[in-house]
């Protein structure tokens, strides 16, 4: 590979390229992953038991979630949860992805897009913040469900699960839409009107000629979805309550509050497996590879 | 009327929900910067102000972190362009065996989540006796955001026609002469849109930088903070700003995306 870079580039540039590589891939990205999970297989000492006998590997860390069963609900709660985030997320935004690429005007998506592009690029905690007022005890929602005779009195929103849900899907719909929409777009106008020549209605021409295209984004944005959503801290902090934890807080509690960065880290590479669990399998069933969600 | 006009009617109703169910929490927030209430609500209103802006100028906690996360991004962009330039030029010239290995690698930091990437930075730089602040903040953004830098300047690179770096080369072009003249010119409108993007993921941040900013917090940390303990509607000042400042940027960001690519279909 030396070589490739050598003769395109000449020696010294080539190893420039090859030095910024290396720092990123084996400083920032390959050597903080392993000693964290060196640092989860390890007990949590003192400084000065370092280097003793009772440093050694072990799996106590892991054996903590078995032991601890609110621990264990609530990360089986999180996987569900994320699941389900995902799920509802593909459900809203699949008719606006193929809205804004077979049935708008090249001008009216144009437009749609640039709305779309700006509640994106407004941060996370601003979008769950927004949330947070709507959802409040004595908030808008309230207000205007109890106007319109709905409920009698006002609905505590954010001492459950629902109101994380809500802001999850809120705050990660885009990076649904976006993957979604780029692959209907490629999909040839022909293609569905064949299918419809042909008899098949609108739910046949979805399950047999759209969908099927789509998979690829449709695959990216369930990764990403869910990992935005297994992942999250922001919005269970801000919507949730004691009782509706995720498991990103108790991470973050092992790291400052209860100070154990082992059992933290053990906590936190379970967190990845969960992802990369729920990636290969998204990737098996839409049968996509790797190629295809970096697109 | 036929059920395939019915079907149209009905995806034209659900876009324009769509976009309410966007914007409306946004205008909500907004709203009540100006309400003259304790506590950050549109209900009920309480009169209208302006007061929420001047204790957000006096907030000097907020300065601080504004500025932290200033330096911040000016140093993710010191990192992770020029690493996310030097991947792509890596991936367009290299082929072999173990590419597919390292495209992966390069691609993992995307598809893990935030706060795994603050702990194992967190972690790793501890061992070496570097604590959370400034520095592990932009260590650890720049590690996902390189490779966003990566992928624009690979789409564009990928276009790049490569008989251009072989015509310099026969008119006695050195390799540098080449590089510097030719793909690197060709390469400046990713680069500064890759910046651009960069600039925002950096100040955006919040899974990362929760974990590595020790006592250097910034905005977006600083911000969650407010909102969980002292909470009034400057907040809502606050974000009602960056709202503004974000939104000029993305518009910005587009019309000039827009007319590249115009110029470029023209072929100029």
């Amino acid at each position: 590979m030396l070589r490739q870079l050598q003769a395109r580039f000449g020696g010294p540039l080539a190893m420039a390229i090859l030095g910024l590589l290396g720092i990123w891939l084996i400083l920032l990205v390959t050597l903080p992953q392993l000693q964290m999970i060196d640092y989860s297989f390890r007990p949590n000492l003192l400084p000065d038991q370092r280097g003793g006998p009772e440093d050694g590997w072990t799996l106590g860390n892991y054996a903590t979630l078995l032991n601890n069963e609110i621990h264990r609900v609530i990360f089986f709660k999180t996987l569900w949860s994320s699941v389900l985030v995902t799920l509802l997320t593909l459900a809203v935004s699949y008719p606006l992805a193929w809205y804004l690429a077979k049935v708008a005007t090249p001008r009216q998506a144009a437009l749609c897009i640039l709305l779309l592009i700006i509640p994106f690029w407004i941060n996370e905690i601003l979008r769950t913040y927004a949330w947070f007022i709507i959802l409040a005890f004595r908030g808008p929602l309230n207000e205007v469900l109890m106007m319109l005779g709905l409920i009698e009195r006002p609905i505590r929103f954010l001492s459950g699960d629902a109101g994380v849900m809500v802001g999850m899907v809120y705050a990660y719909i885009l990076f649904m839409v976006f993957p979604v929409y780029n692959a209907i777009e490629s999909l040839d106008d022909n293609q569905v009107r064949a299918a419809r020549d042909l008899g098949a209605g609108t739910i046949r021409t979805h399950r047999r000629i759209v969908i099927p295209h789509a998979k690829p984004g449709i695959a990216t944005g369930c990764i990403m979805t869910f990992m935005l959503a297994a992942g999250s801290y922001a919005v269970p902090a801000l919507l949730g309550s004691p009782g509706s934890r995720w498991f990103t807080q108790i991470i973050y509690n092992w790291f400052f509050e209860g100070g154990n960065w082992n059992q933290g880290a053990a906590y936190a590479f379970l967190l990845l497996v969960l992802c990369i669990g729920f990636m290969s399998l998204v990737m098996r069933f839409f049968k996509v590879g790797l190629g295809d969600i970096a697109k | 009327m036929s059920s395939q006009r019915l079907m149209a009617l009905g995806l034209r109703f659900y876009v324009v929900v769509f976009f309410a169910y966007l914007f409306l929490p946004l205008l909500v927030m907004a709203a009540a910067t100006f309400n003259d209430s304790r506590f950050p609500t549109v209900t009920p209103w309480d009169g209208t102000t302006l007061k929420w802006f001047g204790e957000l100028a006096a907030d000097g906690g907020m300065w601080q972190a504004l500025g932290n996360s200033a330096i911040v991004a000016v140093g993710v962009l010191c990192l992770a362009v020029p690493i996310g330039i030097a991947t792509a030029l890596f991936l367009n010239t290299v082929s072999g065996r173990a590419k597919p290995f390292i495209y992966a690698l390069i691609l993992s930091p995307l598809l893990t989540p935030g706060v795994i990437i603050g702990i194992s930075t967190l972690i790793f730089w501890r061992q070496l006796g570097v604590g959370g602040g400034i520095f592990l903040t932009v260590l650890g953004q720049s590690t996902f955001i390189a490779a966003y830098v990566m992928l624009m300047v690979t789409a564009r690179l990928q276009r790049f026609d490569r008989t251009m770096e072989r015509a310099a080369l026969d008119l006695g072009a050195s390799q540098w002469q080449m590089f510097r003249r030719i793909l690197l010119p060709y390469l400046k409108p990713a680069i500064y849109s890759a910046a651009v993007i960069a600039f925002l993921q950096s100040f955006e941040n919040y899974n990362t930088s929760l974990f590595v900013v020790g006592y250097d917090t910034t905005l977006t940390v600083y911000i969650a903070s407010k909102v969980r303990t002292g909470l009034t509607p400057a907040v809502n000042a606050l974000g009602l700003i960056l709202i503004l400042v974000t939104v000029v940027l993305a518009v910005a960001y587009e019309v000039k995306r827009r007319r590249e690519t115009a110029r470029s279909v023209k072929g100029v």
